[in-house]
């Protein structure tokens, strides 16, 4: 195991461009279920260059945690990204982290984020902060089972190991041990990415948003930073997913199966966000007592994908 | 100095000297202050410096020459030798405690001036350098009734230490709480030390070593209940915990520091040295109670903790949740012991003792951060704190490296240690065909709710002391520690970057442990790229290496500054008002508070806290428009209420039945005392 620079260089590139892109479409397809024209897919690259040019205002109350919080969630989340294989089947930082570090570099940016919201003094910020920490540890348990399961099945904690194992003969596609362990960390995938039933990614400023509070009082680069954060967030988040659960496609070597390992890669993506896409519009948003349930089952899930490798071995 | 000289006994005995020294010049020159604190802390200073030395010398050399072992006193009577001597598990702890007492001691320089004029000074110095030499001797005592004397003495230290500031109800209650409790635990180990000496023949260590063959499989048993409950006790494992939480806020600072980071760790000491070193080969069902045990106490620690507004309370919390995070290495070592996997065992045992080291490390640093807020602030309660980081910036950022490590996030210590916990549990579901497998993710599960709970306990104590607005008078005038303060701080701080990016490193100085008490050694086999990177020891494993993370991090951050560069160059920074929502006077009082911040952790977790307020409201026309509002709200203690509580008051009243006994007539007395007599008498025949 050793380092490729350009793979890294590669897989940083991707995350940085991918992201936003990911975060257009569903955007732009919700809108559509929904009967609007909604936002050209491309918005989301606008908006960042924007907020990059604008002028930065800062609380006056804030201090330095409020400045270094955003390139600590920005950076986290894209060293998380490179711990993860997108397009080929070896991730380029695999050596750095295992599945457990993914999980940690997550967990790091969100301390920052969470920080972040608190610091201007607004009751907003805590709210938010409260409510994103409180819905992370609730996930949290359900997606380490559901990581557990395939990190036991593979034999291994590394993320490279177990899609390597997800394309082996032994492999089995649709037994229940892996569909519910998928099931599991769709639902932990929906509440860590701020979406419908347990986030409203499109409100502001309205009583029941929760990474929107936190964001209230950032602007300019800083906000930039935070928005591309989560959205790399989130496609770290489904990529693990698509990658772990449908290995299909994984390039092994060379410009061209690299190339088209990248074309198969962004078809599962854009599969796995039409499915985000239809459970945002067709399900209303929970109210935040009610999204512990969501994740218990979340966690149940896990659980009994565990039990069920007993029984189907 | 050459590893030899340092290995010799005399730069241990000058070590245990200088703590002798330090404890009475903190006595002698009680009436000049800066005299007392300067020579009794220095002496605690050096003395730990020289035992960093040892002890790291000693583990490094992989304890190849022979141990260092001498008497400390004559013997007085047969049996009771005062035998001192180095084997690779007390020098390990050896080396948590000198490492802390350096970092203490440096920081008391210049926090017992805070206690000038206002308490003695020199008995301060004095019984902590008392309590350092008990806790050093209790890991280095090579003879149970040396053992116990040296136990005994640093609990009665640590109890005049809670109770130092006496003239506080709190504290006093706090201390007898500390020394009951303290004292029903040595009780089990009295006990416990009786059977081993039934076994053996002797009350030394090495006698004991491996006793559990020769013992018969109900005393083995009954063994290993009392250890497990008299250890227990020191430790602060739930159910036992009760005294922890209120001793530990109540003492000093430093002394807070101490006990969280190193004497609850004797707890931890006498656990791994009864199961691993004395009581040999485990049966299946010691392992499963030890770790059902960590996982209960973890969860537990850190959801009592969630609730806390006193800085101090909260953290004293997280220490029971720590205990069970470090019991869950032990009891999975115990249950690998079990089923024949000492390398997993090892794995385990390693898990376990590296995160004993980190939680020193880290809580001893946290403590100190909120000493210096104590005394910056003059409170305890975090909802009268605020907007310290711009007013403490060294202190906040020493504490955040605290926070973040606690949190269990890379690339500091406290991940690595958990890492590794959750390898051993991961690779443990293979080892048992039988259905107690399924404890070994859902311990891990359990991990990762404790972690996840924790880092939110931590962004609440962070972000409530130090961001935003201050809350209070004290906290917008609070200043900047002195040096020696940060100093202590900033030792600790290094320590923690330290063993998160250096874990291949220390690793090596465990290996002598792992051979003593399980016979294998790991250091090689989780090292990986040349000690750049951590693995999980198996063939087919994972990596982790936080060098690498933190370096690619920073490269990586080149990103959003060229961006930055491209983009933003022309941008400009202003400062602001926070947004008030177009009503101006945005106050310190519409923050959000500590206790706001768990209220929707109370609200899920509420079949536990039994959460209950009272409101009261006085209004003049419309209940809309309040004059005055009166708050409060409470969460039930589940164990004192339900468990110790009634334990209380049944032991009241037999202790009243017996009261009948105690007559005040001399020759009733006299006749209990012939019949006692009597009945040894037949009983010795």
């Amino acid at each position: 195991m050793s380092l490729d620079l350009p793979d890294v260089v590669l897989q940083t590139v991707l995350l940085l461009l991918l992201a936003p892109l990911v975060s257009g479409c569903v955007k732009n397809w919700k809108a559509k279920l929904q009967n609007r024209r909604g936002p050209p897919v491309w918005q989301v690259y606008a908006d960042l260059l924007k907020f990059f040019r604008k002028d930065v205002v800062i609380s006056e109350h804030a201090s330095w945690v409020f400045s270094c919080a955003p390139y600590v969630v920005f950076v986290a989340a894209l060293l998380a990204g490179l711990l993860v294989p997108m397009a080929t089947a070896r991730a380029p930082l695999s050596l750095f982290g295992d599945v457990l570090a993914l999980v940690g570099l997550l967990a790091l940016g969100r301390f920052f984020l969470a920080l972040g919201g608190l610091d201007p003094g607004s009751a907003f910020g805590g709210m938010g902060s409260s409510r994103e920490m409180t819905i992370a540890a609730v996930a949290e348990p359900a997606l380490m089972l559901a990581i557990f399961t395939v990190a036991i099945a593979a034999g291994s904690t590394d993320l490279s190991r177990i899609v390597q194992f997800a394309q082996s003969p032994d492999w089995k596609w649709f037994n229940p041990t892996h569909v519910m362990a998928f099931a599991a960390l769709f639902i932990v995938l929906l509440a860590e990415t701020g979406r419908i039933p347990v986030d409203n990614p499109a409100t502001h400023l309205e009583l029941t948003m929760i990474h929107e509070a936190m964001l209230l009082e950032y602007s300019g680069r800083y906000l930039a930073l935070m928005k591309w954060g989560a959205s790399i967030k989130q496609l770290v988040l489904m990529t693990l997913l698509v990658n772990i659960f449908f290995p299909v496609g994984l390039a092994a070597a060379g410009p061209r199966a690299v190339a088209l390992g990248v074309l198969i890669y962004a078809a599962k993506l854009l599969a796995l966000a039409a499915a985000v896409v239809i459970v945002e519009t067709t399900n209303a948003k929970l109210r935040l007592f009610r999204v512990p349930d969501l994740l218990s089952a979340a966690f149940s899930l896990g659980t009994l994908a565990l039990l069920s490798t007993f029984l189907f071995q | 100095m050459p590893v030899d000289a340092i290995l010799s006994a005399a730069p241990l005995k000058f070590a245990l000297l200088c703590y002798v020294a330090g404890a009475f010049a903190g006595l002698v020159f009680f009436r000049f202050e800066r005299a007392a604190t300067l020579l009794s802390f220095g002496c605690a200073a050096l003395a730990s410096l020289c035992g960093l030395a040892v002890c790291a010398a000693a583990l490094a050399g992989g304890m190849a020459a022979a141990n260092p072992s001498f008497d400390l006193l004559p013997s007085l009577v047969p049996w009771m030798q005062f035998t001192v001597r180095l084997d690779p598990l007390g020098a390990f702890f050896g080396l948590v405690v000198s490492l802390l007492g350096l970092a203490i001691s440096v920081y008391s320089l210049g926090y017992a001036r805070g206690f000038y004029g206002r308490k003695n000074v020199g008995v301060l110095g004095a019984f902590f350098n008392a309590l350092l030499l008990a806790t050093t001797l209790v890991f280095l005592s090579g003879n149970a009734f040396f053992f116990l004397i040296a136990w005994e003495i640093m609990a009665l230290t640590a109890y005049c230490l809670v109770s130092f500031e006496h003239e506080k109800d709190e504290a006093r209650n706090a201390g007898v709480l500390f020394f009951v409790m303290s004292h029903l635990g040595t009780g089990c180990l009295i006990l416990g030390f009786l059977l081993l000496f039934q076994a053996s023949g002797g009350y030394g260590f090495d006698g004991f070593h491996a006793l559990g063959d020769a013992m018969s499989p109900g005393k083995r048993d009954a063994a290993f209940l009392l250890f497990l409950v008299g250890f227990g006790v020191k430790a602060g494992i739930v159910p036992l915990h009760i005294w922890l939480p209120s001793a530990h806020p109540v003492a000093p600072s430093n002394v807070s520091a101490f006990m969280s980071g190193v004497m609850i760790k004797a707890g931890i000491y006498g656990l791994a040295r009864a199961f691993f070193d004395f009581l040999g080969p485990p049966p299946g069902w010691w392992g499963v109670t030890v770790l059902s045990l960590g996982v209960i106490s973890a969860v537990l620690g850190v959801l009592y903790a969630l609730m806390e507004h006193d800085l101090k309370r909260l953290l004293a919390y997280h220490s029971i949740e720590n205990i069970g995070i470090i019991l869950m290495g032990l009891g999975a070592a115990l249950m690998f012991l079990h089923s024949g996997h000492p390398v997993l065992a090892a794995l385990a045992l390693i898990a376990g003792l590296y995160h004993t080291i980190n939680h020193a490390v880290f809580k001893a640093l946290l403590f100190l951060g909120a000493g210096a807020v104590l005394h910056a602030t003059h409170t305890r309660n975090m909802e009268e704190m605020g907007g310290l980081a711009k007013r403490m910036r060294w202190t906040a950022l020493f504490f955040l490296v605290g926070a973040v490590a606690i949190s269990a996030l890379p690339p500091l210590n406290g991940f690595v240690s958990e890492w590794l916990t959750y390898q051993a549990l991961l690779q443990g579901f293979g080892t048992t065909a039988s259905l107690v497998r399924i404890m070994f993710p859902i311990s891990g599960a359990m991990l990762a709710l404790t972690g996840a709970l924790a880092a939110a306990c931590f962004v609440k104590a962070f972000g409530i002391t130090f961001l935003a607005q201050p809350r209070g008078e004290h906290a917008a005038q609070a200043q900047e520690a002195p040096f020696t303060m940060l100093l202590g701080q900033g030792i600790l701080t290094a320590a923690c970057v330290f063993l998160g990016l250096f874990p291949t490193v220390f690793l090596k100085l465990l290996d002598p442990l792992t051979q003593q008490l399980t016979g294998e050694k790991l250091s090689g086999q989780l090292t990986a790229a040349n000690g750049l990177a951590l693995s999980n020891g198996a063939l087919s494993g994972g990596t982790v290496s936080m060098l690498g993370i933190a370096f690619a991090g920073l490269a990586l951050l080149a990103a959003p500054l060229v961006l930055r560069g491209l983009f933003a160059a022309r941008a400009k920074t202003r400062l602001a008002p926070t947004w008030d929502c177009g009503q101006p006077g945005l106050t310190p009082r519409m923050e959000y508070t500590a206790t706001g911040f768990s209220k929707p952790i109370r609200m899920i977790f509420k079949a536990l806290f039994r959460p209950r307020r009272e409101m009261q409201r006085e209004y003049d026309f419309s209940p809309y428009f309040a004059t005055t509002l009166r708050f409060e709200s409470h969460v039930e203690e589940v164990f004192q209420t339900r468990i110790y509580r009634p334990l209380v008051r049944q032991v009241l009243r037999v202790s009243r039945r017996l009261r009948a006994l105690q007559a005040g007539s001399i020759q009733a007395y006299l006749i209990y005392i012939f019949l006692t007599l009597l009945a040894l008498l037949i009983f010795a025949l």
